[in-house]
């Protein structure tokens, strides 16, 4: 951080300042890096926290409490990532720390930006789910509804009930597998492996689903524009219970095994606390923000395919720290599982997607036999479907929080601008002041908890 | 809220703060330029939009021909804020041209401390300045990167592919 004095001295002592020097723009990280204290305003340090600061004037930093005088030389900055298990990818953190304490946080996020909203903008609207199921890898089905809700808005589709209930199922089914992925990591992180194993075994059960259903793992390009790429399976309804029945029950175990533990909740109570003017400041949602007593669901508050028709209830906090949120996300878990088993009641028949041969094509064997078949499959897969100009922004509740496509259209088969409102880009500027003031365990415990893909931060 | 929503009871545009509003598809939008652009967010700041949701630019260099109000002259950039109010469950979009020649706006840190890492990738994506920023780098390109990558002026480039039984 300090900079090296510069010529004067003797020729040794020049040699070695050298030498400082080359190393120095050798592992400079330059623009990014740190700014040194000296370099911030009065403003900023009032109320330091981030690489430079993410809070507004005395939103929950006493003023008395920060050292203005704090000289570079008492501090030191510690590199977390990019490359380390707790980073959950490829995340770097800039840590300051003063002996033990956690003083500033800066993430330094891009080592996975592969310019999807760029590539977005150059697939026709019928490939573009493709493209956005690989941003946030472990909740695809949200990336996919997200972009296909906003694309049927511009395009002015209504859906057969069908379809809107067989992604109500699935986004909810991918939502508990995102959650216990977040058990498992999250036991990883503080030192509860066994969860790592249990949280990947619960986790596989619902893939194994989704693999019968889309025919992957992952990735799946399954709710496109204009409904789903196929219907249920035969005896997906056998499947689906016997998931929740299992789940259910494997969930009281972990209550048993985690929330009882008391060593697992010191490593989070009290831990990583925010309140609820930061939390909102910051613009974040899902649980992040649930967990400091904002109730703020999408699934409710702005109702999409049909969660306005099903009952479940929004899990609050209240104290705001890791320990809400893993109550949040264990309950969040139970709710899905509600939903999951209303929705498979009460799934209606008919058809799994729009029978417009503009948006979607026809059957396979129809195109054998029906020259019109024929020339509608061609024309959609060659030139793609039009939808009329104009912007949209249809928010969905993901499971880490509020995201969304705003997609701009210029009257053409692509989309003009393609931008995803990513929950993970967003939440992530809570770490700093999530990791002010504590250890360097608290800050892996705040990372976990934020809960970030790094796909869909880096996009 | 004296200003409130809808005041198009008849008479000509609705209109917010003195900003046009427009509505599509069920989604409300204003529409602001560079000048009128702080006043009408700390309005809305005021207004109870607790929380800015995304902020994000457009660039509009191969469509000019955009629908917008009367009033609002058409640039080449456009910053689009989601701003959301939890009291009311209410959402609003702000569309803002941003001249070509000065893509410059005042920074949201100060209302909504959130804007930060939006704005940090506007300007690395776009190259829209913004005043008042506390720290105004590139957050997703390396920092040595020239261009902005989303600017629709910025080649995507390719890696041509030989396949192995090509002809030479």
């Amino acid at each position: 951080m300090t900079d090296v004095p510069t010529g004067g001295g003797s020729q040794a002592e020049g040699a070695a300042l050298s030498l400082v020097e080359l190393l120095k723009a050798k592992t400079s990280e330059g623009a990014q890096e740190m700014l040194s204290r000296q370099q911030s305003t009065v403003r900023e340090l009032r109320s330091e926290t981030g690489g430079v600061l993410r809070l507004p004037e005395g939103v929950d930093i006493d003023a008395s409490d920060v050292n203005y005088e704090a000289p570079d030389d008492e501090t030191m900055i510690l590199n977390l990532g990019p490359s380390h298990p707790s980073t959950h990818g490829v995340l770097r953190v800039m840590v300051e720390i003063k002996g033990e304490q956690v003083l500033r946080t800066k993430p330094v996020i891009g080592y996975l930006h592969t310019g999807m909203e760029k590539t977005g903008e150059e697939l026709m609207f019928h490939q573009g789910s493709t493209n956005v199921t690989r941003m946030d890898y472990l909740s695809p089905f949200f990336n996919e509804l997200a972009y296909s809700l906003s694309v049927e808005k511009l395009a002015g589709t209504t859906l057969p009930e069908r379809a809107v209930w067989i992604r109500m199922l699935m986004s909810e089914l991918n939502r508990i597998s995102s959650h216990l992925l977040w058990l498992a990591t999250n036991g990883a992180d503080l030192g509860a492996l066994n969860m790592l194993v249990y949280g990947w075994r619960e986790r596989e059960l619902v893939l194994a689903f989704f693999e019968k259903v889309t025919g992957l793992r992952m990735n799946h390009n399954y709710i496109r524009p204009g409904g789903v790429a196929a219907d249920l399976p035969d005896g997906w309804r056998d499947d689906v219970t016997a998931i929740c029945d299992v789940i259910s029950r494997r969930m009281d175990e972990y209550d048993n095994l985690l929330t009882g533990q008391p060593i697992l909740q010191a490593r989070m109570d009290g831990v990583g606390a925010l309140d609820a003017a930061t939390a909102v400041g910051l613009g974040l949602s899902g649980p992040l923000l649930r967990s400091t007593g904002v109730s703020y669901d999408v699934r409710r508050d702005f109702p999409y395919l049909a969660y306005d028709a099903v009952d479940f209830d929004v899990i609050v906090g209240t104290g705001g720290d890791c320990w809400d949120r893993f109550a949040i996300r264990m309950n969040e878990i139970r709710e899905s599982v509600k939903i999951v088993r209303q929705v498979a009641k009460a799934m209606p028949a008919g058809d799994y997607r729009v029978q417009d041969k503009k948006l979607t094509p026809p059957p396979r064997n129809r195109i054998d036999e029906s020259m019109e078949a024929l020339i509608h499959h061609f024309k959609l897969f060659t030139e793609g479907f039009r939808v009329a100009p104009g912007d949209a922004y249809v928010p969905v509740e993901s499971p880490r929080g509020e995201l969304g496509c705003y997609v701009v259209s210029d009257g053409t088969s692509r989309p003009y601008r393609l931008h995803v409102r990513a929950p993970s880009f967003a939440n992530l500027q809570a770490l700093a002041p999530m990791a002010r003031g504590g250890f360097i365990p608290d800050v892996i415990a705040c990372i976990s908890s934020i809960d970030p893909v790094l796909g869909d931060v880096d996009r | 809220m004296s200003e409130g929503v809808g005041t198009g009871a008849g008479s000509g545009p609705a209109r917010l703060h003195g900003c046009p509003v427009t509505e599509t598809l069920g989604q409300r939008t204003v529409h602001t330029g560079t000048q009128r652009y702080l006043p009408l967010m700390e309005a809305l700041y005021r207004d109870g939009f607790e929380a800015c949701m995304g902020l994000t630019g457009v660039d509009y260099l191969t469509h000019p021909g955009r629908e917008l109000p009367d009033d609002v002259r058409a640039e080449r950039f456009e910053v689009v804020v989601e701003l959301l109010s939890f009291s009311r469950r209410e959402r609003l979009r702000v569309r803002c041209q941003v001249p070509e020649a000065d893509p410059r706006l005042p920074s949201l840190f100060d209302l909504w401390p959130g804007s930060e890492a939006h704005e940090r990738e506007t300007y690395d994506m776009f190259g829209v300045v913004f005043d008042d920023h506390p720290d105004l780098t590139r957050i997703l390109m390396p920092e040595d990167w020239e261009g902005h990558p989303l600017r629709k002026d910025y080649a995507t480039g390719h890696v041509p592919v030989q396949f192995k039984e090509a002809p030479k």
